[in-house]
């Protein structure tokens, strides 16, 4: 993966004499201890991370926490105290005013705001391509992006309608069209559903990973709402006091807590504990069994559009793992023959869990289990279900009809 | 109480005295130019037969306000010419005109540079406080000296009376404009002229229309006051009903200024709220 946002012991200080207040944290002082010592508000404190190109990256704290103040140093909305933010190799420190302008336009799709900020004087077209004019892109082409995007999310018709005329949901959908319509790579969301009622919540979520699927932006997300980081994070930063307490995905961050606070945190998700692999697993969509030839399961794969396959014998005991691309390579190399042998190096010991494993510990199987989707037993190792990672973290999430395969049941539910 | 007396008055008029000497052409010139503003609106519509200046504030007030503003100054202006001050009106009306374009000219920049500027907005505010709460009367006075009796000091009056308002209600529209706002054209990289342009200002439109109309409702008022030192118009009619006590003749001048602040503020109104316009 490549590196497209590094900082590095970066801080900022609101008040007068941010070096004192830099001192005072070196010292070890608290952030209350320097507001009232200094009279200075520490707003992130020797941050440091890295966001991968084309991730979902979520900063998630509690309001006062720093995210949104670390949001804004990333494109200096917000002049950093100390520290560096490297974009594209691009000290964006160090940039003049002007520099530091053109840097906006071509890196960064603008920043999709709480309150959606789009204009109200201006039609949906005309904030959509309020970026491009901006950058001076004349008024036929910067029309004809504004139309694609609009109707990417969904907007279509609604083009000279007026934002107090749309519901929120819709207003924040122009947020993001506007984003989206410039042409840059880094994608700016500052708590951007969280005005939005719950249900419409869900849906712009779904609606964002399905268009991240095509856009490939990299994305930085705030949220003061867990489920929703743990929703849409390819991995998540949470932060508390102006600090990072602990960066990694999803499931790094339940099973494995770096501090007390995180662990609070994640405590009220914690199904983990009373929900079992049983509870959170799905049917098999279909098993190969031994004796199946090796067109007969890459048929079967290819049905359900599988990765991989379990196999059992004929009374559902688990024999073994069989991978897609492993399958068809040696498919492809016996191709002229009728009947095509199995080979035994094809069948690879599945990561298996017992029905009955709480979910914390099916989540270390999973995380040390290298092949594919983790499948559940029961105490005759009989083939029970299936776990996909998905079906991990929508439990974990709470949702309610947990055990269906997460982005599939995504994809159904934005389509209606 | 003090054994001696702080003249302020003294320095007051010594400082007139030394504008008016050293600076007695600028001021002649600037008085030919109001001169000319005024006249020519004055002119231009006098030029109109009465009923098609009629028909196009009607038209305007109509398109601005409604149908029921619109028909209400049909009326108030047939009314208007039908007692004989048509003429008052439309000299009061371009005096008017002249004062607001001049708080315009002046009042818009002064406004948004205070909202970009901390500085200079904690500097005039005490000014505009000054300016507003300082008795109208107070302005004719150098007003005169530094431009004589007639209609030219009556625009000034009425410009520095008038001036307040839009200062304080442009920067005030544009500090509201909501912090995301401004984020957003930054963070699309807007200039500092793009930000202004196309997010500041029309954002604040609606307050600082309010302002236009509050300025303009301001001037209407001290054009009357204005009279004292021969502005002209209705405030003459005014005066001239007070000094020989006619209330019949004072009353009909101030109807017709009730009618023409009525006409301009609903106008002026529509203005702010013509948000898909903009």
């Amino acid at each position: 993966m490549k590196e497209k946002i590094v900082v590095k012991s970066l801080s900022k200080i609101f008040g007068r004499n941010p070096q004192k207040a830099i001192e005072a944290l070196r010292e070890g002082k608290s952030k209350a201890q320097i507001l009232k010592e200094h009279r200075q508000v520490v707003g992130v404190d020797n941050v440091s991370f890295t966001v991968y190109e084309k991730e979902i990256f979520v900063l998630m704290g509690l309001s006062g926490s720093g995210k949104s103040t670390l949001e804004r140093l990333l494109n200096r909305l917000h002049e950093p105290t100390s520290g560096q933010i490297i974009i594209d190799g691009t000290d964006i420190t160090k940039l003049g005013q002007k520099e530091l302008r053109e840097f906006r336009r071509s890196h960064f799709c603008g920043m999709v705001f709480q309150n959606f900020a789009i204009l109200p004087h201006r039609t949906v077209l005309e904030n959509v391509e309020f970026g491009l004019e901006l950058q001076g892109v004349e008024k036929e082409k910067r029309r004809k992006e504004a139309r694609k995007v609009i109707k990417q999310v969904g907007l279509e018709g609604n083009e000279e309608s007026y934002p107090s005329e749309l519901s929120g949901g819709m207003q924040q959908r122009v947020g993001l069209a506007r984003g989206l319509a410039v042409d840059a790579s880094i994608l700016l969301m500052d708590e951007a559903f969280s005005a939005l009622d719950p249900l419409i919540r869900r849906q712009m979520q779904d609606e964002l990973l399905e268009l991240q699927d095509k856009m490939k932006k990299t994305i930085v997300f705030v949220t003061h709402d867990l489920d929703e980081a743990f929703r849409l994070g390819d991995r998540i930063a949470i932060m508390k006091d102006g600090r990072i307490e602990q960066t990694g995905t999803a499931e790094e961050i339940i099973s494995n807590p770096a501090s007390d606070y995180v662990r609070a945190f994640v405590e009220d998700m914690n199904r983990a504990a009373v929900l079992t692999a049983g509870n959170i697993m799905e049917a098999p969509k279909e098993r190969a069994f031994f004796g199946d030839g090796p067109r007969t399961i890459f048929r079967k794969i290819r049905r359900n559009n599988l990765t991989g396959i379990f196999v059992t014998d004929t009374k559902r005991e688990l024999k073994g793992y069989i991978r897609v691309s492993e399958l068809v390579e040696h498919i492809n190399r016996h191709k002229d023959k009728e009947s095509i042998p199995m080979e035994k190096g094809l069948f690879h010991e599945p990561g298996r869990v017992h029905k009955d494993m709480p979910l914390n510990e099916v989540i270390n199987a999973y995380n040390e289990n290298q092949y594919g989707p983790l499948a559940v037993v029961d105490d005759k190792d009989r083939l029970e279900g299936v776990i996909v990672r998905g079906a991990i973290i929508s439990a974990l999430a709470g949702e309610d009809d947990s055990g269906k395969e997460a982005p599939a049941r995504l994809k159904e539910e934005s389509k209606k | 109480m003090f054994p001696f007396r702080i003249p302020i008055k003294d320095w007051i008029s010594a400082a007139v005295d030394y504008l008016v000497s050293e600076l007695g052409p600028l001021f002649d010139g600037f008085s030919a130019f109001i001169f000319f503003l005024v006249n020519s609106f004055k002119d231009g519509m006098l030029f109109l037969h009465p009923l098609i200046l009629i028909a196009l504030i009607a038209f305007t007030t109509w398109r601005m306000a409604g149908w029921q503003i619109g028909l209400f100054s049909v009326l108030g202006l047939l009314i208007t010419e039908n007692i004989g001050l048509w003429v008052s009106f439309v000299e009061t009306l371009s005096l008017v005109l002249t004062a607001e374009i001049l708080v315009m000219i002046v009042g818009l920049p002064l406004g948004i540079y205070a909202a970009r500027n901390d500085r200079f907005n904690s500097l005039i505010r005490p000014l505009l406080d000054f300016m507003q709460t300082m008795p109208a009367f107070v302005y004719l006075i150098p007003a005169v000296m530094f431009f004589g009796l007639g209609l030219v000091p009556g625009v000034v009056a009425t410009f520095v009376f008038a001036l307040p308002p839009l200062i304080r209600l442009t920067n005030l529209g544009i500090r509201q404009v909501p912090g995301e706002l401004t984020e957003a054209a930054d963070a699309f990289g807007a200039t500092n002229m793009q930000k202004l342009f196309k997010v500041q200002i029309p954002v604040a439109k609606p307050t600082i229309m309010a302002g236009v109309n509050q300025s303009i409702m301001l001037g209407l008022s001290m054009v009357v006051i204005a009279a004292m030192i021969g502005a002209g118009g209705l405030g003459t009619n005014v005066l001239r009903g007070i000094q020989r006590l006619q209330v019949g003749e004072g009353f009909e001048a101030g109807l017709v200024v009730v009618i023409m602040a009525i006409i301009l503020d609903r106008i002026t109104a529509g203005l702010g709220k013509q948000k898909k316009a903009g």
